[in-house]
């Protein structure tokens, strides 16, 4: 998944890889004082989960003590049960794995699809459909929330979990994502050899173009699972308390009922939770999509 | 379509290359006339490319494009929350409405100050880090994943951790302030402090995916231009004053325009810092109230969807605006740039 030059790749001797690394190691290198300052963004990046951590585990009036207890206590399961009182945090847990997953399902194949017919594909209006598909990614997806929620009642589907799922497929970023991952990757003489063949565009896709695509569509939906697990504003409208989403019932944890610190956090912790282990799993592999996706032209 | 000469070899229909019929024959024996099947075969294949972006445009002009234009629409009515199929003709009136609405001009103005103090200082730091994770390090890995964890956690989870920490009495940003000897400093209710409190919540969750883009960008610089400023005795810093921001322009553009357009939809942070009505206000007195949650204010506690959709429109259109005189500005630069040949 490197190289992200958009140049067409030139032929080079096998010798230039060595002589790549030779140019490495001419790069600068990261004295104690560089190590010093990323060690002090790091502590400052993952600071706040350990403090959630140790906040979750403890008691409200531990968390509240001058000065603050910095090492967690014993009283995560009594936090857990008393967040999942408050807020249904079981149904939540259910819901955003459901939304995630087809969110992330559909979005992929519907990005891959329009993604292998803008890369590859001579059609009519081309130029032009790519121009609003980019522009989209200009467009704040709030603007259109009122609007939604008025099809969403029409429909009935207020706090039904097609209403987040349906709307969040539309990504203009997966189909520029996929557009610039397929005009690398994918041949010109692939497809042409398909059709000499005599197959079809639909079977060229799913023999050729997808075995292709396949690691930038697992870093696609990994991003968008992560996005999907995330989203805030259109949910808590589409959806309530009876019927939500992690973040739903994490707001209405923070929502002024309860006061209790370390309950909010303990709920705010078994929500995040599902995400970090994703992260720490594949933490590389979100950062090689978001560095790939990040160089345009 | 015209016969070609009899002497001619099996004809090529060049617009289709490789098709074969079932019989193997081009066409019809002799003929040089397609065959029905090679017709349908013709417009399968120029239907094709539309049949793969129809899925993503249909979703696109059903749940994106349409509700846009539609927000235009009913911002010209008096439309309630309770009863949506009712629309009164209001023609311009919310949007006079608006500009005679002290909220709102507060909102925006916040929303200007809050973008400001969370976007400027979060490129400035992520182009630092950027700049030092583009060294040989050890461990690069471990310290980009690291970075990058605040992304992904959720804007909720991240402002009740933050909310907690910027408590007034027990808060731990003030104990840490107390040890330099601080008093302890009314976050939520001044309106510089509450402003700064938000805006540090969008820095700590943006700063480590700008600082990848940038890291991104910057590896794409050709490694020559480096060598040739060293060959010219130029320094760490100069090496990066003269070679890297220089090569890096159109990512910053990028990054400025894409955080201009998140700092115009701030929205969760203020809501959740205080959580419940309060929050809904954006603060006791509207002080850290953005655009997105007036809008969310007007709409969803009072319950006027009309006034919310002009606030939405008059939003996209200052976006408009934005990307215009950041692409003027991009724009006039690289101009004066190829005119000085550079």
């Amino acid at each position: 998944m490197a190289g992200t030059s958009v140049a067409p790749p030139r032929v080079r001797p096998r010798r230039s890889g060595r002589v790549r690394r030779s140019k490495r190691s001419r790069q600068l290198h990261g004295g104690p004082l560089v190590y010093l300052i990323l060690g002090f963004a790091t502590l400052l990046s993952i600071f706040p989960f350990y403090w959630s951590i140790v906040a979750a585990t403890r008691s409200n009036a531990d968390i509240n003590h001058v000065p603050p207890p910095f090492t967690p206590g014993g009283n995560l399961f009594a936090n857990f049960d008393k967040a999942l009182d408050e807020a249904d945090m079981v149904q939540a847990l259910v819901n955003s794995t459901i939304v995630s997953v087809t969110v992330a399902a559909g979005t992929v194949l519907c990005s891959t699809l329009a993604g292998f017919a803008f890369a590859k594909l001579r059609f009519r209006g081309r130029g032009a459909l790519l121009g609003i598909t980019v522009a989209t990614m200009m467009i704040p997806p709030q603007l259109g929330l009122i609007p939604l929620f008025m099809i969403m009642a029409k429909l009935q589907w207020v706090n039904q979990l097609q209403a987040v799922v349906l709307p969040t497929l539309v990504t203009a970023f997966g189909v520029f994502f996929m557009r610039q991952y397929l005009m690398e990757a994918l041949p010109d003489e692939l497809i042409e050899a398909g059709r000499v063949d005599g197959a079809s565009y639909a079977r060229i896709f799913w023999s050729i173009v997808v075995p292709i695509a396949r690691p930038a569509m697992a870093v696609l939906g990994l991003l968008t699972f992560m996005t999907t697990w995330n989203d805030f504003f259109w949910p808590i409208i589409a959806l309530s308390s009876s019927n939500p989403t992690v973040q739903v019932a994490i707001n209405s944890l923070g929502g002024g009922y309860v006061h209790d610190q370390s309950i909010i956090l303990a709920g705010t912790l078994l929500g995040t939770l599902p995400v970090l282990v994703v992260f720490g799993l594949l933490g590389r592999q979100i950062v090689g999509g978001i560095m790939q996706g990040a160089v345009k032209g | 379509m015209a016969a070609p000469p009899p002497s001619a070899p099996a004809t090529r229909f060049p617009r289709w290359p490789g098709f074969r019929g079932r019989s193997g024959s081009r066409c019809q024996a002799g003929t040089g006339i397609p065959t029905s099947r090679q017709v349908w075969r013709r417009g399968v294949d120029a239907a094709a490319p539309y049949g793969f972006v129809a899925p993503f445009f249909v979703l696109f002009v059903a749940f994106g494009l349409f509700p846009l234009l539609y927000t235009g629409y009913i911002s010209l009515h008096r439309v309630r929350l309770q009863n949506p199929d009712e629309m009164t003709w209001l023609g311009l009136e919310n949007y006079t409405n608006l500009w005679h609405d002290p909220f709102f001009w507060k909102a925006l103005r916040n929303t200007f100050t809050i973008g400001v103090i969370s976007t400027v200082p979060q490129l400035c730091m992520a182009l630092g880090l950027a700049h030092l994770l583009n060294r040989r390090l050890r461990g690069r890995t471990f310290f980009r994943v690291a970075i990058l964890m605040p992304y992904a956690t959720s804007v909720a989870a991240a402002t009740l951790v933050f909310g907690g920490l910027f408590g007034r009495d027990y808060g731990m940003v003030n104990w840490f302030l107390g040890l330099f000897g601080v008093d302890n400093v009314d976050w939520y209710n001044g309106t510089w402090t509450s402003q700064i409190a938000v805006s540090t919540i969008v820095t700590w969750r943006w700063v480590g995916y700008n600082a990848l883009i940038y890291l991104a960008a910057m590896q794409a610089i050709p490694h020559d231009r480096y060598e040739a400023a060293a060959l010219d005795g130029a320094r760490s810093w100069h090496q990066f004053r003269h070679v890297t921001l220089p090569g890096l322009r159109p990512t910053i553009v990028f990054t400025v325009v894409v955080s201009t357009i998140g700092a115009m939809q701030i929205f969760a942070e203020p809501l959740l810092l205080q959580g419940g009505p309060i929050g809904v206000r954006g603060g006791a007195s509207h002080q850290y109230q953005t655009i997105g949650l007036y809008m969310y204010e007007t709409g969803w506690s009072n319950y006027a969807l009309g006034k919310a959709s002009a606030i939405a429109w008059t939003t996209f259109l200052i976006i408009l605006l934005v990307i215009g005189a950041n692409a003027l500005v991009a724009g006039r630069r690289s101009r004066r740039e190829i005119r000085e040949g550079r």
